[in-house]
């Protein structure tokens, strides 16, 4: 019987098998590796919560100097794509009722004349906020070209730049290279996880799981086999967006590569145990999908890669790092853009391993449970 | 073979029954109910998520923890200083040298710093072109250091402005009033749009594996083998699903307004007429799914790419469509969800804007109906 409990033969076999589950069909192989590579490349562009091409109203009262100087900048503004200029309040409202344009400015009859008296000239600015993101962004734009009219009205005076920013890493704030990295970690999490996640729930709703219980084939071969394949299959993507990444998008890679690697691993890993434990008590491959879909999504969207971890209230904060996603979205961020030195990558990598311990142990005795 | 002569000869069996209809959805209804994972599905993840975004997902940057690096020993670089550390959105720690920040940039215990120049007093009392201070800000979470830059930089001017009782004032001054959501709370955008993920999710996943697990375990052949139609058939699935999608808005939409202080300024009529034509190209596209993949495995997936994660990234709920290039802002315009997520924004923050909601409606129902037709033709075409 000693013989029985763990054997290299019989693991290579039930490793080819499961591998061939997931891969046999020409189908579930486009769908495993295809779509990621589309999303990454669709995403890496849509994602982005910075400004641009928006649309702005101006509805101006006055014919002087200074109106005329802040419409012709607005006009060559970047951000803008098209000024609209309206002729009275009422459409000036109905445009940003309808969301056709972000802003609209309102200019009084009094501007040049105040500004030309020595005065301030006060420009009413309305935002859409149902767009609150974009629209604080867009006016800290519009008063930036503000500063600038104002600048040319009082040449001579000019009191000295308030500051001048660098902002590190990343100099020109360029979204992509927050949102590649990041969806790497994403799109292998949510492969890795459905695979894993299906793999007994299948043979249990297709009835071999039976068949597996009365083979010799021990339990560690069992939970060995189910997630070797997510694991191979998982760090196989994952490697190949942060190619991707680097030669496609031309992100810097500033990192170890070795640590990424390591920590690319041990992700998958803890994935796959959740996956596991999903599987194990799932009856059919409908619960397993679903499962994992809830279990996936809060995951994501508390790992920080939407939006920071420190907006977040400070249990959920807590709650965080029980993600794995979290810990690898900081060292693959780090990896790609901030030079990650080892001792930072550390202070991510033992929780990652932490997690993978515990969910791969947990998965072991939910499977042990499912076997007995 | 049976399945067409069958057909052939008895035409008038396939005509349209109400009767065989009820018994039908009946026989969905408890099939879909018995099932826990529906349930968790349809009523246990709105909630989780409308919790997360409500509490965890926010843009508001608040309490953002930067670095103040006092250079310089003059009395008004401390009086610049202690401005900083009055502010309610940053959490400011202080320093003397800039070594002691920069590593916390790496490890990302700091998202930026401002560094208060030795000869601050002499750059303030010049009048010149050298600027105040510097910031620095982690570029690498680009939002996160967009806010960094504007408060720091509001922080100094606030300062400045308060210093200089007699100088001139500014000669143009923006007066920003936020419509709709004057508070500024991320949260308010973000909930109405987490309903359209959420009956995504249920109209397009579930119905989905749904009508796929009837494929991948040859059923589905067995009930197409019934005198029932193909559109009793499919109307007796989705039905179900419809109830169960509009019954989880209503849910979503309780919870949002009374939980989550997220006004409805529009009609409820409005809102159940716009989520209940947002479920026909939601249940399509599902349907469509389930009859080209046959298998539950890779409806899973590419309800995931195509459903999903296009509500998510795509629909205008998170990220801007106006600031994605334009192919992308093309491919948009087939995702169902973007049509949904701007009514829903609209209908809960501003209003009944019908000038907003007919195009919206119309391009939900077209697409829906252009779904509808590809998984028609599928399904027929496995008969033969």
């Amino acid at each position: 019987m000693a013989g029985s409990f763990f054997s290299f033969t019989r693991l290579r076999a039930q490793f080819i098998k499961e591998v061939l589950s997931v891969l046999r069909d020409p189908r579930s192989r486009m769908v495993v590796f295809v779509p990621p590579i589309l999303q990454l490349l669709v995403f890496a562009f849509a994602a982005t919560l910075e400004v641009r091409n928006v649309e702005i109203a101006v509805y101006s009262q006055d014919g002087g100097q200074w109106s005329h100087e802040l419409v012709q900048r607005l006009d060559s503004a970047r951000f803008i794509r098209r000024v609209h200029r309206v002729d009275d309040p009422q459409r000036m409202h109905a445009m940003i009722d309808r969301g056709e344009v972000i802003a609209a400015l309102s200019i009084p009859g009094d501007f040049s004349r105040a500004i030309a008296a020595g005065g301030s000239g006060k420009v009413q600015v309305l935002v859409d906020g149902r767009r609150s993101n974009s629209g604080q962004i867009t006016v800290a734009y519009l008063s930036a070209i503000a500063a600038d009219v104002g600048a040319e009205v009082t040449p001579g005076a000019q009191a000295p730049a308030p500051a001048v920013t660098r902002h590190w890493f990343n100099p020109n704030l360029t979204y992509r290279w927050f949102i590649v990295p990041g969806l790497t970690g994403i799109l292998a999490l949510f492969s890795s996880l459905l695979i894993t996640s299906l793999s007994i729930a299948r043979e249990r709703e297709l009835g071999t799981f039976d068949q597996l219980l009365v083979s010799p084939t021990s339990t560690p071969e069992i939970i060995v086999s189910k997630s070797l394949p997510a694991l191979a299959i998982g760090t196989a993507l994952g490697l190949f967006m942060v190619a991707a990444g680097v030669f496609g998008f031309g992100i810097p890679f500033t990192g170890s590569f070795a640590l990424l690697l390591a920590s690319l691993v041990l992700f998958i890993a803890s994935v796959v145990g959740i996956g596991l434990m999903i599987s194990a008590v799932s009856m059919t491959q409908q619960q397993a999908i679903l499962g994992a879909f809830a279990i996936g999504v809060p995951a994501v969207l508390m790992s920080g890669f939407a939006t920071p971890v420190e907006n977040m209230p400070l249990v959920l904060q807590w709650l965080a790092q029980a993600i794995p996603l979290t810990h690898f979205l900081v060292i693959v961020e780090g990896s790609f853009l901030k030079a990650l030195p080892p001792g930072e990558a550390l202070a991510s990598l033992w929780p990652l391993a932490l997690i993978a311990l515990a969910t791969l142990s947990l998965a072991t005795f939910f499977v042990r449970g499912r076997l007995q | 073979m049976s399945v067409a002569s069958e057909r052939s000869v008895a035409p008038e069996l396939r005509r349209f029954d109400l009767q065989r209809l009820l018994a039908l959805v009946l026989k969905e209804s408890r099939q879909a109910l018995r099932d826990p994972s529906t349930l968790l599905i349809a009523f246990v993840l709105p909630v989780v998520l409308l919790l997360l975004f409500a509490y965890a997902v926010s843009l508001d940057a608040k309490d953002v923890r930067v670095g103040v690096v006092l250079e310089s020993p003059g009395a008004t670089a401390q009086e610049l200083a202690a401005a900083f550390s009055g502010t309610r959105f940053l959490d400011v720690r202080f320093a003397h040298d800039r070594r002691e920040v920069e590593d916390a940039l790496v490890s990302g215990a700091l998202r930026g710093y401002v560094v208060i120049p030795q000869d601050f007093e002499q750059r303030l009392a010049q009048r010149g072109h050298e600027p105040l201070v510097q910031i620095v800000t982690d570029g690498s979470y680009p939002n996160t250091a967009n806010y960094v830059d504007n408060y720091a930089r509001g922080v100094v001017q606030a300062w400045r402005a308060g210093l200089e009782v007699g100088a001139p004032p500014q000669p143009v001054v923006l007066e920003p009033r936020f419509w709709f959501n004057p508070e500024l709370e991320s949260r308010r955008a973000l909930i109405p749009g987490a309903i359209a993920i959420v009956m995504t999710i249920i109209g397009t996943m579930l119905t989905a594996l749904v009508v796929a697990r009837e494929w991948e375990r040859g059923t589905m052949e067995a009930v197409l083998s019934t005198p029932a139609s193909v559109a009793e058939i499919l109307i007796g699935k989705l039905l179900p699903y419809f109830v169960l999608g509009m019954a989880s808005t209503l849910g979503a939409a309780a919870l949002a307004v009374f939980a989550f202080d997220v006004p409805l300024r529009g009609s409820l009529a409005a809102l159940l007429l716009l989520s209940a034509v947002f479920m026909v190209p939601a249940l399509g596209q599902g349907l469509l799914i389930s009859s080209l993949a046959r298998n539950q495995f890779l409806a899973a997936q590419i309800a995931l790419f195509t459903g999903f994660l296009p509500a998510f990234m795509l629909s205008g709920f998170l990220y801007e469509i106006d600031a994605m290039p334009a192919p992308i802002r093309m491919a948009t315009r087939i995702v169902p969800a973007r049509y949904f997520v701007s009514s829903l924004k609209t209908v809960f923050l501003a209003g009944d804007i019908w000038a907003v909601f007919l195009p919206n409606l119309a391009a939900m129902a077209a697409i829906g109906a252009l779904f509808f037709l590809i998984a028609k033709r599928a399904t027929r075409k496995s008969l033969e």
